[in-house]
């Protein structure tokens, strides 16, 4: 009882932390299911026919696909855009900071159901298409607050003594920008991209708004709730947790690595 | 990210020979310049949007012949008269949730930021993990967790939680699934993350030597925790509330795919009067009441929590 009193916390983040691995395991186990109806809710037997077939229903792959390469331009779009906000803002005095700084901060303040809503609305009142493009718009709108936040904060940590040192030893502008501030900068701007990439890839209240008969992967997920969920929604979902989590190992590992040969 | 600009940008670099070529008014404009492409999107794709969403709430007209703007501000009575309830029940269940995020997220941000050691990086890598995979997919799984007759009901029953939730109109009968407590619990776990990663930050960032001066000066364990640990944590706090309601309070999936039609949520709502119904008038005025209140709120508790960061 003293153990249990004295552990009180680590149980209880413990419990948490199980709280949010579950639907996981849960999503990994019924990759294998053999479901008896067009649901896949209730476990009946042992099958791998998911995963030796993960493109065997129609549409699913060409939504994933769809969903990669509109998360692949929004990052690209969001990151440029995004990394030259945080430049501007942490480098240099301009006029109106306090209102770009809301303008950035708002679109995260804003329940997403809003801002896809407003959005809906100007592509209407517009008489724009709803498609690819809109979809497109939109998540390099909602991406790029993000970007700049992280790198900002990696902007503003830089030393700038360590850029006068290069203009110091006769390195231009150019130079300086492509050898000392980038390299320095790019883990920021790589974090940056990486939310952009998960937050778009992920998102599905404002693509349901703006994406008209447009099929990315989340919407597909939505679509076949309603409709009967396939078993390859479960082994795509299990790939990308499995993908995702040996890239961050992968990372840790490298870090570690170059950590300890930096100290040697 | 803050509300108003409070990092206090470095002086801007001292002219470098380099750069004393380019004549100053052309080095004055070059913020302009980074910041063009990416405000412009902003204002385009953000701001205007508002404006025509606040136009299209006082517009009148049939989808066949086109809407146009009447000023008539009775749409907003009328869609708040309607829907109230599905309003007061965003309120609720985003609340609750919050806070069910914050009882359940602060022990963990705590474990992970004091007394996880070498584990660290494991846990927080558990913490995001989750995210890895669509977040459809993992709230469909709860239909599975929480299906009726499941285990977890089963539990439930057994040690009488349910009766109590049932009293408390949260549960109905032996059923988790379509109810209130069902929505609730998909809220609080799809935005737990957004709770425990703002709490770690704040709680990391305390001076370990502050604990033992505290335990130095005879204060026990729960004095200590609060008067030392939780007012440092809470920058923390306030923007893991923030992160966890205003996404919670808008969110339509949870009460779409784990409620039932008595769980409707405003969000529920709008999409389907933006998308179904297609009554546009109706759903951008209540779009704009949603914004409305979810601003208002937050400016107020931000003021009264007195901070202005926000992570």
């Amino acid at each position: 009882m003293r153990l249990l009193r004295k552990n009180l916390v680590v149980i209880a983040g413990l419990l948490t932390l199980a709280y949010m691995i579950l639907p996981n395991v849960v999503v990994m186990v019924f990759s294998f299911n053999d479901p008896a109806g067009r649901f896949n809710y209730a476990w009946r037997e042992f099958s791998t026919d998911a995963w030796r077939d993960p493109c065997g229903v129609a549409d699913l792959c060409g939504s994933l696909a769809l969903s990669l390469q509109i998360a692949a331009w929004a990052t690209l779009g969001a990151t440029a855009l995004g990394t030259m906000i945080a430049f501007a803002l942490v480098r240099y005095r301009f006029r109106a900071r306090g209102a770009i700084n809301s303008l950035i901060f708002l679109p995260m303040a804003m329940p997403e159901v809003v801002m896809a809503a407003s959005l809906l609305t100007l592509f209407l009142n517009m008489g724009v298409e709803l498609g690819f493009w809109t979809v497109l718009i939109a998540h390099i709108m909602f991406c790029l607050s993000f970007v700049v936040t992280a790198v900002k904060a990696r902007v503003m940590s830089m030393d700038p003594r360590l850029e006068e040192a290069a203009r110091d030893l006769y390195a231009g502008p150019v130079q300086t920008f492509l050898r000392v501030t980038l390299p320095i900068a790019a883990p920021g701007i790589a974090a940056g991209a990486l939310l952009a990439f998960a937050l778009s890839f992920d998102d599905f209240i404002i693509t349901n708004f703006n994406a008209g008969s447009t099929v990315t992967f989340p919407m597909f997920v939505w679509g076949s709730a309603q409709r009967g969920t396939p078993v390859q929604i479960n082994v795509i979902g299990t790939a990308m947790f499995v993908i995702a989590v040996l890239v961050v190992v992968a990372g840790q590992v490298a870090a570690g690595r170059r950590k300890r040969t930096d100290v040697s | 990210m803050t509300i108003t600009d409070i990092p206090r940008a470095p002086e801007a670099p001292e002219a470098p020979p380099a750069a004393v070529r380019k004549s100053p008014a052309r080095k004055r404009l070059v913020p302009y310049w980074l910041l063009l492409p990416g405000i412009l999107w902003l204002l385009v794709f953000f701001a205007l949007p508002m404006v025509y969403q606040a136009s299209t709430s006082v517009q009148t007209g049939t989808l066949e012949q086109g809407f146009r703007v009447t000023w008539h501000f009775a749409t907003y009575w009328d869609a708040f008269a309607e829907y109230w309830p599905q309003f007061v029940r965003s309120l609720v269940y985003a609340g609750t949730a919050t806070a069910l995020c914050l009882l359940l997220g602060y022990p963990l941000a705590y474990l992970i930021a004091f007394k996880a050691g070498r584990w660290r990086n494991l846990l927080l890598v558990l913490v995001i993990a989750p995210f890895f995979t669509s977040f459809l997919i993992r709230t469909l799984a709860w239909k599975t967790i929480l299906a009726d007759g499941g285990a977890v009901v089963g539990a439930l029953d057994a040690l009488h939680v349910l009766d109590v939730t049932n009293w408390l109109g949260w549960t109905q009968g032996d059923r988790v699934l379509a109810t209130p407590m069902a929505v609730v619990c998909g809220l609080t776990y799809n935005f737990l993350p957004f709770m425990i990663l703002p709490l770690y930050t704040s709680l990391e960032r305390i001076d370990g030597r502050l604990h033992e001066a505290a335990k130095d000066l005879y204060a026990s364990p729960a004095t200590t925790f609060r008067k030392v640990t939780f007012p440092l944590s809470m920058p923390g706090v306030v923007s893991g509330t923030l992160l966890t309601f205003i996404p919670a309070s808008g969110d339509y999936v949870n009460a779409e795919l784990l409620g039932s039609t008595d769980t409707k949520m405003v969000g529920n709502v709008i999409q389907s009067q933006f998308l179904r119904v297609l009554d546009y008038p109706t759903a951008a005025a209540l779009s704009f009441i949603l914004m409305a209140i979810v601003l208002i709120m937050v400016t107020v508790y931000i003021r009264r929590a007195g901070t202005e960061d926000l992570v």
